[in-house]
């Protein structure tokens, strides 16, 4: 079955050169990618989420504000009943707040320099951690 | 004579493809193939006084100033801010105390979109990657007790650049400064935004517009100051090649230069005051060729294309920062030697100023340390390695010579296909430049993926990851204390006043007035930037990108 992905920038800054490569590795892996594209809202992630029925929602942050906005995304799809669908990152994120967002929750995060293939794995694996080269 | 090089070049290139060792095709990090061996032969008609002439003098390829370093080193420019505009004062008194001769402002994602920090899109983003401004308050906390006709402070601030630009000035009026005695840059750069960065705001247009009157409001009263530093940064750290950076920064420099004039200047007027930007990345030759390149087009674009005759006019000064994308999170103190690499690169380049970044960027905002690490690499530069004894000393390279007139010859077709398109701003809004970079990101990655390029501690050499590094931490008391002062402030100012000063925008935004003078009695009003943004919105609308990837 082929897997149905949400990506989006989440967050106040525009740095998408990190989502736009992953998105399209995904794309040619043969993994279904919706790109929501910059400046989503948790809000928003959430509902196109839902919407589009998707597997699971990776999302993109370069601004530091994944502590506030990450975990909003967690409690809104409980509020949603939709915690099935997997919530993975990347991005500019501390170890320690890495560990933190696995501990809440997401799947993985995947740190600068990890390779497309080991997301892709991931992605077909049915997004099942740990992945080499993920922080 | 040149049959007996001939035949020895012809005797060594067969004794080069019968080495068993030898590759047989080798690439730049952009892409683009380099030969083993640069003779004479690869610099057939190539004319000194045509390509490189003096220092100082037209094309310029050898440096703007006769005297280069000799006379005066490169400034080095640390971009800084975190938190509060207090903690960043703090900041910035440390890096003047450490021989820094320049400010550089780094503002946080909410100032850099717009928002005050009290915006609930703003929420878990204040002081983050920067400093929150929310209104003249904080900006006259920034700078306090650093005297502003003795430093030079550049602004990286895109969309609302008019209006901090409007704040920078009122601070100076408080310290008894008149604009004329203010020195800085404004980064003010909207079209790489639409291009790379992604910060805009407003649609094209109206951005123009803001630019412009940002650059005749420089022109007419601030002799020391760079209305708008023309990015190629960002548009390569988005994943462009070297070339592409070169050529589509010099593109939207031509923009700017053709809207001003059409706004009624002499291109001699306001050119010497256009300042530019590029990135220095870890391909060593490529970026010094780019460099000298890029002051060569400019000079020629200048002088024969818009007829500028003002020597200044046709000089390309240029500021740079080592590449944030070559930063690893494996075995991350490598980076202090890659950001090494880099400044050396726009040293040899030719840079008038330079960023280093510190080797834990990768991970967060830079902690003192790694701050202090990274200055210190300019330092052993500058005074350590001799690079600063000898003007362009790679200049007569073969290698370096040939290399530099392709990165020309690569702008050129580039430009050509800009101009066949329509321009810049259509460029932009058919997705051209976003795609090119988006191919050539994705190429990278691809070659990266399959080995074809390696990354030291990332595909190759992976043992020996060291343990954790300490990072700066922005705590949630940043955002609470910060909205707190905004409150605080809005209860206290004149609010009719305020209200008056924004409908008089308004007002204005929707002529063709310059928009600096109502904006400087915005600010003064103590308007928060957000409530300006708000106002000019409603005038401007805001702008959707194509979304493609």
């Amino acid at each position: 079955m082929t897997a149905r992905v949400l990506t989006a920038k989440v967050g106040l800054d525009g740095h998408d050169r990190g989502v736009k490569v992953v998105s399209r590795a995904l794309r040619d892996a043969g993994v279904e990618v919706i790109y929501a594209g910059l400046r989503q809202t948790p809000e928003m992630v959430v509902e196109a989420a839902i919407q589009e029925d998707v597997d699971a929602i990776g999302v993109s942050l370069h601004s530091g504000a994944h502590m506030t906005l990450i975990p909003r995304i967690l409690e809104l799809l409980k509020e949603r009943n939709a915690t099935d669908i997997v919530v993975f990152g990347g991005g500019i994120i501390p170890q320690d707040d890495a560990r933190e967002l696995k501990a809440m929750g997401v799947v993985e995060i995947f740190g600068p320099g990890t390779s497309l293939q080991s997301i892709i794995d991931f992605v077909n694996h049915g997004f099942k951690g740990p992945v080499p080269g993920a922080a | 004579m040149a049959l007996r090089r001939k035949t020895a070049r012809d005797d060594w290139a067969a004794r080069y493809r019968s080495g068993k060792r030898a590759k047989e095709t080798a690439t730049t990090i952009s892409g683009l193939p380099v030969e083993p061996l640069y003779t004479p032969d690869d610099l057939a008609d190539w004319s000194y006084e045509e390509k490189l002439g003096y220092p100082g003098e037209f094309p310029y390829t050898r440096g703007v100033y006769p005297s280069m370093y000799r006379g005066q080193l490169w400034t080095i420019r640390q971009f800084a801010g975190y938190g509060s505009a207090e903690e960043t004062n703090r900041r910035y008194k440390f890096l003047l105390a450490q021989g820094q001769a320049g400010l550089s402002v780094a503002f946080d994602m909410p100032t850099l979109m717009g928002y005050d920090s009290d915006d609930h899109l703003s929420e878990g983003e204040v002081g983050h990657c920067g400093v929150a401004i929310d209104s003249l308050e904080d900006m006259e906390m920034l700078f306090r007790d650093i005297r502003l006709d003795q430093i030079t402070t550049s602004m990286t601030i895109n969309s609302p650049a008019a209006i901090l630009y409007a704040m920078y000035i009122a601070v100076g009026e408080r310290e008894g400064l008149k604009p004329a005695q203010l020195g800085g840059t404004l980064q003010n750069d909207i079209l790489k935004e639409y291009i790379a960065q992604k910060e805009y705001i407003f649609p094209p247009e109206p951005s123009m517009r803001l630019v412009v009157d940002t650059i005749v409001f420089a022109a007419r009263q601030m002799p020391r100051w760079n209305a708008v530093s023309i990015s190629g940064y960002h548009i390569r750290e988005a994943g462009s090649t070297a070339t592409q950076e070169l050529a589509f920064t010099l593109a939207d420099g031509m923009a700017y230069v053709e809207a001003s004039i059409k706004a009624g200047l002499k291109v001699d007027e306001f050119a010497p005051r256009l300042s530019f930007f590029f990135d220095s990345h870890m391909d060593f030759f490529e970026e010094i060729a780019k460099f000298r390149a890029a002051r060569r087009l400019w000079a020629t674009i200048m002088r024969d294309k818009y007829g500028a005759r003002d020597p200044k006019s046709w000089m390309m000064r240029f500021h740079t920062q080592t590449a944030g994308v070559s930063l690893t999170r494996q075995q991350v103190e490598n980076n202090i030697t890659r950001t090494a690499y880099e400044a050396m690169a726009a040293v040899l380049g030719g840079t008038n100023s330079l960023h280093t970044n510190s080797m834990d960027e990768v991970l967060a905002l830079p902690t003192e340390r790694a701050a202090q690490i990274a200055l210190r690499t300019q330092q052993v530069l500058a005074h350590e390695t001799g690079v600063a004894n000898t003007i362009d000393p790679l200049a007569g390279s073969y290698f370096i010579e040939q290399l530099t007139d392709e990165m020309e010859r690569g702008a050129q077709r580039y430009f050509d296909r800009i101009d066949e398109q329509g321009g810049v701003l259509r460029c932009i809004e058919n997705g051209f430049f976003q795609r090119e970079i988006a191919d050539a990101a994705f190429e990278f990655e691809r070659k990266l993926e399959a080995n074809e390029r390696i990354i030291v501690g990332v595909n190759a050499y992976k043992d020996g990851e060291g343990g954790e590094l300490p990072t700066l931490r922005i705590g949630p008391e940043t955002e609470r204390d910060q909205v707190r002062r905004l409150t605080a402030l809005k209860g206290r100012r004149d609010n009719t006043s305020v209200k008056n000063r924004l409908e008089a925008l308004k007002t204005a935004a929707r002529g063709s007035d310059n928009l600096m003078p109502p904006l400087l009695d915005c600010v003064k009003a103590y308007a928060t930037e957000g409530e300006i943004m708000a106002a000019l919105k409603e005038v401007f609308g805001v702008y959707r990108e194509p979304i493609l990837f």
